[in-house]
């Protein structure tokens, strides 16, 4: 797909929508604090980033992200690794787990900021939370799915319940956890956003609130095209990983080679 | 007398289904000597597999005994390789650590195996593809790959559920000769589960045929054919007289309308 063709084309759509959106909306007398034009959405990014007021926040925003990435995909796989390995802990903790899950965790963002504060812990939990839940399942599927075969051929090695996690199971899961990985960055970013609209001194969810009282539109359509490039680019980062683990895997390999074809 | 390898007594399996028992097998007895090549024959549901299975210590019989080599089979021993119908490679793992497995598993140092797993990888003909993983080889060139694996750790004896069953024929009868080559050279007892009795005729010393429920042994064949055996031996009298003879017995005990 990615020829110099496409490529214009693509621009060219581009370029036609955006200048379609600015006519209708001048066109039209639409008032700016309905639907502003995309000449005032980048005025206002770019307003925004010369101050460094969004950098600031962005920055905030990103740090709550990560940490919540990393300590709910911690949480999620050591819940998974345990739930699998282990019928005691499923039949004891897993009802509750799922529980938890069927739960809209949004609603529990109040609460969260109301016990841990206005600050980045809040923020960092909530985060933790959401992202948790795509990485145990995944976990708890992949470490369970090893091939009959597979395990049959350790056994006939005399290998040890703890060879076959460690050689066979492990490696196993990696393609669930590595998908786990995937939903889970963008669940972190989803949960630090709502944890700063609920209460927040810093981040671009703040921001977009603060924005929204002001009826600073524009401003608002900024944040959220930032917040989408940065959600890409997170997706982007999960993808280079995990096509540098999964190099072996069936379906990465086929992708991979697409691409070459493509390039 | 030659030490037996293999010595299966009155060995039975019992497999609980929902409306009663199904004898799996059904108090089968034989001996394998040390360094023969025993293939097992039969159609799908004799047993067979159970029978492999319970040799390599995977599953547990419901009576009688079997030994391997003299002592009575507790579980999995690090004495034997095992050959599955599926190469069951490990796609993270280069060929050569395919093949290292059992070496990493029994913690026996890949140093000191490592010049073995590149000979025998010679001679399987795959030298040149150490580096490679699993999904860049066909399905013979894998299949001879888990056959590496399963001498790597110079086992006393090889055994090998339908390793061929899942190749196209004409790679099947070219890993024929392959395996015939390697046993002659390696000198393994090997116990070789098939449902061919072409193939079984070709590459044994001695063929037992098994007829389903219950499984049971209903001959105990010596094939009497010169090594090395070349593939034209297939078309000879003798060869057509002993697939003749197996192919009867499971028309007359009616074990092909399995």
């Amino acid at each position: 797909m990615r020829s110099t063709k496409n490529v214009a084309l693509s621009v060219v759509l581009f370029c036609v929508s955006v200048g379609a959106w600015e006519a209708l909306v001048r066109g039209l007398e639409v008032p700016a604090f309905i639907l502003p034009p995309p000449s005032q959405v980048a005025l206002a990014l770019w307003r925004g980033f010369s101050s460094g007021l969004y950098l600031q926040h962005l920055s905030h925003t990103l740090l709550e992200t990560l940490l919540g990435f990393i300590a709910g995909s911690a949480l999620g796989l050591v819940l998974g690794t345990a739930v699998a390995l282990s019928r005691p802990v499923e039949f004891f903790l897993y009802p509750y787990i799922v529980m938890f899950q069927s739960l809209p965790k949004v609603a529990l963002a109040p609460l969260i900021v109301v016990w841990f504060g206005l600050g980045l812990t809040s923020k960092v939990i909530n985060a933790a939370l959401i992202a948790f839940f795509p990485l145990l399942v995944n976990t708890m599927v992949g470490l369970r799915s090893a091939d009959e075969e597979r395990v049959s051929l350790m056994r006939s090695l005399a290998a040890s319940e703890r060879q076959i996690f460690w050689m066979l199971r492990l490696p196993n899961s990696l393609p669930f956890v590595m998908a786990g990985l995937d939903v889970a960055m963008i669940f972190a970013l989803i949960g630090a956003i709502v944890a700063e609209f609920v209460g927040a001194q810093k981040g671009l969810g703040m921001l977009i609130q603060s924005m929204n009282f002001n009826m600073d539109v524009s401003g608002q359509f900024s944040i959220l095209l930032i917040l989408s490039v940065v959600g890409l680019l997170l997706n982007r980062g999960v993808m280079m990983i995990r096509k540098r683990v999964l190099f072996w895997d069936p379906s990465e390999k086929e992708r991979i080679e697409q691409e070459r074809v493509s390039a | 007398m030659a030490t037996e390898a293999i010595s299966v007594q009155q060995l039975s399996k019992l497999y609980t289904t929902r409306d009663g028992g199904v004898a799996a097998l059904e108090r089968i007895s034989f001996a394998v000597d040390e360094g023969e090549f025993v293939a097992v024959v039969g159609p799908s549901g004799c047993g067979k597999s159970t029978l492999l299975k319970i040799l390599a210590g995977l599953l547990s019989p419901s009576g009688g005994s079997a030994s391997l080599r003299g002592t009575a089979i507790q579980g999995p021993r690090r004495d034997i390789g095992v050959v599955f119908q599926a190469p069951v490679l490990f796609p993270w793992r280069t060929v050569l650590d395919n093949v290292l497995l059992p070496i990493d598993v029994q913690g026996l140092g890949r140093e000191r195996f490592m010049p073995a797993a590149k000979d025998l990888l010679a001679l399987v003909g795959l030298r040149e593809f150490e580096r490679r993983y699993p999904w860049e080889l066909s399905g013979g060139m894998q299949q001879r790959v888990a056959i590496t694996r399963a001498l790597i750790h110079d086992p006393a004896m090889l055994l090998m559920d339908e390793p061929f069953g899942a190749l196209d024929a004409m790679t099947r009868e070219h890993m024929n000769l392959e395996l015939q080559r390697i046993w002659m050279e390696k000198k393994k007892t090997v116990f070789f589960i098939t449902h061919s009795i072409p193939e079984a005729v070709f590459l044994a010393d001695r063929v037992l045929v098994m007829t389903p429920r219950p499984g049971r042994v209903v001959d105990d064949l010596r094939i009497k054919l010169p090594r090395p055996r070349p593939l034209d031996v297939m078309t000879t009298p003798e060869f057509g007289e002993y697939t003749r003879h197996i192919r009867g017995l499971f028309n007359v005990k009616g074990g092909l309308d399995a």
